[in-house]
């Protein structure tokens, strides 16, 4: 791991809990994007599931040096701690005029975990246009209990986000994201290079803390998003009151009493005084 | 001449029918225009009452189902799923 760590701040990763996604835009540097299209046309070599990173990409390799760029190492430390283990990787390519788009889905299958998740890296070495067919990814659906491809009736959701972005921009997923690659309707050759990471640590507080207490947290968890209805918004906020536990080890913090309020008994504290 | 059925579901906000769209699908049994995944981020109608209004007819509504015990606070699919059809001459 590089010496300069950007470790990514407490409202970036409440961000991440509210979205279930974060961009870095541009931050791989032009050289890097430019070598990215030679090394995926020559393929990558497979890596076995939950290889060390040392070992799945080797020193001076491409991987290697997309993994240890700053923001990128900073953020992945920040969210799956130091040391993850390389689920899978697998460049993924959206041919020019490309008659169809991914169905909506989440990738691999429906995950149960509540105090720990997975994070998938993209890498977009070209600028993404509206007509390259980017990624579409679903705000805010990350925490939905859906299989794979179940959701793929769903062709469009208010306030989903159809991928642009500049050359260089790396998007860091929560696994259970619903996404989808489109329809190429122009006349490049898009490539997308995904890497799954797999937490070898508890995922508590591996982030900078300092602004821990910052209002700026409770306004990035209490967000909604504009295809939620609003009765599933406010479970989605309470949903996020769980991982933020869980992610902070306070079993204290709430947004606006939603948690609190429903888990209280008097009556078992009285019996067990 | 025959008929073809267009099909479009809408996902409304509440379980009422005049509430906001949040989320559209659309088929076309003529073949003439292919939707799909991420096409459109501006719903067709502002609520399912506007599609009644511009001569969608409703054909299926989702039905109330109480939450599974247990799992009263899980989310996952989209609730209030609305289909419309419309029958086209080709």
């Amino acid at each position: 791991m590089p010496t300069t760590r950007q470790l990514l701040n407490s409202a970036q990763v409440a961000r991440f809990v509210a979205h279930g996604f974060l961009r870095l835009d541009a931050v791989v540097p032009p050289e890097m994007n430019a070598e990215a299209l030679g090394v995926f046309d020559t393929g990558l070599p497979s890596v076995p599931y939950g290889s060390e990173v040392a070992k799945a990409f080797p020193e001076g390799s491409f991987a290697r040096r997309l993994v240890e760029l700053p923001a990128v190492a900073g953020a992945l430390e920040s969210l799956v701690g130091p040391d993850p283990t390389v689920d899978h990787h697998f460049v993924h390519t959206r041919e020019p005029h490309q008659g169809s788009a991914q169905p909506l889905h989440a990738d691999a299958l429906i995950d149960l975990r509540t105090d720990a998740f997975d994070v998938q890296l993209m890498y977009y070495p070209q600028e993404a246009t509206a007509d390259m067919g980017g990624t579409l990814i679903v705000p805010g659906s990350h925490l939905r209990r859906t299989n794979e491809s179940d959701t793929g009736r769903y062709q469009n959701l208010l306030g989903q986000t159809r991928l642009t972005c500049p050359a260089g921009t790396v998007a860091l997923l929560h696994h259970g994201i619903w996404h989808g690659g489109r329809r190429n309707d122009s006349d490049t050759v898009r490539h997308m290079y995904k890497i799954r990471f797999n937490p070898t640590v508890p995922q508590v507080r591996l982030w900078d803390t300092a602004d821990l207490d910052d209002p700026a947290v409770s306004e990035e968890l209490r967000r909604v998003f504009p295809w939620y209805e609003p009765a599933t918004g406010r479970l989605e906020i309470h949903n996020r009151v769980r991982l933020w536990r869980s992610l902070t080890g306070d079993p204290g913090f709430d947004i606006d009493h939603w948690a609190t309020r429903i888990s209280n008994r008097p009556a078992t504290r009285r019996s067990t005084v | 001449m025959t008929t073809r059925q267009q099909v479009l579901v809408l996902y409304l906000g509440t379980s009422t029918l005049d509430s906001d769209v949040v989320g559209w699908a659309r088929y076309d049994g003529t073949g003439g225009t292919r939707p799909t995944t991420g096409d459109s981020d501006e719903p067709p109608y502002k609520t399912g009452v506007a599609a009644l209004e511009d001569g969608w007819r409703l054909f299926q509504a989702a039905q109330l189902v109480p939450p599974y015990p247990g799992a009263e606070h899980e989310t996952s699919f989209l609730k209030h799923e609305f289909f419309f059809e419309r029958l086209v001459e080709v």
